[in-house]
């Protein structure tokens, strides 16, 4: 009792998930989506061939266009075109939704007029507004690049936000008590706490910007990706079309990957309860 | 035993009291404009002994305490440390937080390691230290652990070790035991006792039970409901230097918390 080293005698108290619990359960996950993607090909591929319609082809014929695409090299040229407006989006959607969102979520003055701004963009319905960006940037990459940021970073912007503001008092009174300075109650008690609803508005974000991308090469610029999908569907070459609309799904579907493995990673996210 | 009336100059008479590290003087506090939490508060803590803060909850006791800490200002009267009053938080005073405040994402070694982090203490130092404080409040061996991996009354422990790690003279604890069950509060309110025979501490201690007061405590403030003022003290001085587990069966104990009973239970009705 009186070993001055352990005064409190360790007690019970449950230890609950072991490390191997964890790596189990994200393996198993992996299992059933794999099982759902599956799934989702194999019903795809059954309604394809019972040839509903001309415009529905079944998922081997749209694989077999996906493989001759690359091998002819037309995706490479359409994401030639593709690719540098979305990234430069991606960019000021990323860069710029944290930023401002994490600004205003942290000094709060600018907070009236920003929030009422980001509300409307997200949920107007902005895609309407996209054809009058010509009016303005004409027919090249600064319209999908507007396009890309107005679907994504409002998206970003906000969830930012509600992540700083979403700080737990406690935590906060706790950083307080111990003198924390500004700064470091910032980077060790705030963005942490946050990480969570910024990396969720940084998924919704980056779908958004895909979205923008190829609502942009659709309405407006009729280049890249958006125009393979608008081609291929005017000469009745359904399976392209629809390799096309994988390929960007795709795209997206690594990026998202990216980005989760990088929150994992930064955050460690699969350790919270 | 012994009971002094509220006055706190008669309080500290008769020797009984060390000196008192911490004063509270006439606090007020009012809440958005109407709500008087703490009216005319007056406390002397002495150095190195328990104070418990015991009243009905809504009284004001978390009120003073972060007064205490430096959390909140009062709006009118002071708190001074050694005399000097206080201007918010100091390195003479840590929290034990009831909610445990442990970083969720953060290991049991850097949440103990957390207020020396936040003083700018090194790396390898703050960790030598952490684990230290890991291993005296019985934690040893859950340093990698989450605080999600822990029970309510590990993650205490580790409340409590994080406040022991920064050296403070004057531990501020709101209530650190009640959000745990019956016997585990038991066991840790033995263990404190434990503790604080090697750690030279002050303690200022709010609890809700008379039991928790009675059986911690070399002094116990009662206050009275809203406006919350130190209606009372009272020194329980229970035999403490035998074993922790045999205070509660003493005599003294089980009167002295009748008694306290007694005078509490006209704020309930
Ligand atoms: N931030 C606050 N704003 C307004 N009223 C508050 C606030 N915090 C506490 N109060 C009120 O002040 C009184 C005392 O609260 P508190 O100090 O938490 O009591 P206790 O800890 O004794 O239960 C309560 O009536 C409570 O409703
Ligand atoms: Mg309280």
């Amino acid at each position: 009792m009186s070993d001055p080293t352990s005064a409190m005698t360790s007690s019970g108290g449950a230890v609950v998930t072991g490390e191997a619990e964890v790596s189990s359960s994200s393996r198993s996950t992996f299992l059933w989506r794999l099982a759902s993607f599956a799934l989702a090909f194999g019903l795809w591929e059954l309604v394809g061939r019972i040839e509903i319609s001309l415009a529905f082809p079944p998922a081997s014929a749209v694989m077999r266009a996906f493989f001759e695409m690359t091998a002819s090299g037309e995706f490479f040229a359409s994401y030639a075109d593709s690719l540098p407006p979305l990234l430069v989006g991606l960019f000021i959607t990323i860069v710029g939704g944290v930023s401002i969102g994490v600004a205003v979520g942290l000094a709060r003055t600018a907070e009236w007029f920003f929030v009422p701004v980001l509300v409307i963009f997200q949920t107007a319905p902005v895609s309407a507004i996209i054809p009058l960006l010509t009016y303005v940037y004409g027919i090249d990459d600064r319209s999908k690049i507007v396009a890309i940021v107005i679907l994504g970073l409002p998206l970003v912007a906000l969830n930012s936000y509600k992540g700083i503001q979403a700080t737990s008092p406690s935590l906060l009174a706790m950083a307080r008590s111990f003198m924390t300075s500004r700064l470091d109650t910032i980077r060790l008690v705030i963005l942490p706490s946050a990480s969570e609803m910024i990396f969720a508005g940084l998924r919704l974000g980056v779908s958004g910007a895909f979205i923008g991308i190829v609502l942009a090469e659709l309405l407006i610029t009729p280049t890249g990706i958006g125009d393979l999908i608008t081609y291929n569907r005017s000469i009745a070459r359904y399976d392209k079309m629809f390799a096309a609309i994988v390929s960007i799904l795709a795209l997206a579907a690594v990026t998202l990957g990216l980005m989760q493995s990088l929150e994992t990673r930064l955050f460690r996210t699969e350790k919270r309860t | 035993m012994s009971v002094a009336t509220a006055n706190p100059t008669a309080a500290a008479g008769a020797g009984e009291a060390a000196e008192p590290i911490l004063r509270v003087r006439d606090v007020g506090v009012v809440y958005s404009g109407s709500t008087v939490a703490l009216d005319g508060a007056d406390l002397d803590v002495p150095e190195g002994q328990l104070t418990a803060l015991l009243g009905p909850s809504g009284c004001g006791k978390t009120t003073l305490l972060k007064i205490i800490a430096g959390l909140l200002e009062p709006s009118s009267g002071s708190v001074t440390v050694r005399g000097r009053e206080i201007e918010g938080p100091g390195p003479d005073r840590a929290l034990v937080f009831q909610d445990f405040a442990l970083l969720p994402w953060a290991t049991v070694l850097d949440n103990v390691a957390f207020g020396l982090r936040a003083r700018g203490v090194a790396r390898k130092e703050r960790e030598e230290t952490a684990q230290h404080y890991i291993n005296e409040v019985g934690l040893g061996g859950f340093e990698a652990r989450y605080p999600h991996e822990l029970s309510g009354g590990m993650r205490q422990r580790a409340g409590l070790a994080r406040a022991l790690a920064v050296n403070a003279d004057v531990l501020l604890m709101d209530e650190p035991f009640s959000a745990v069950d019956e016997q585990m509060r038991r066991k840790l309110q033995e263990d404190l006792l434990d503790l604080l025979k090697i750690e030279n501490k002050t303690v200022v201690f709010v609890t809700h039970s008379i039991e928790e007061a009675v059986y911690l405590a070399d002094q116990v403030a009662i206050l009275s409901r809203r406006p919350g003022r130190v209606a009372k003290i009272i020194r329980p001085d229970l035999d403490r230097s035998g074993d922790v587990d045999a205070i509660r069966r003493l005599p003294s104990y089980v009167e002295l918390v009748d008694e306290i009973w007694a005078s509490l239970k006209h704020y309930v009705e």
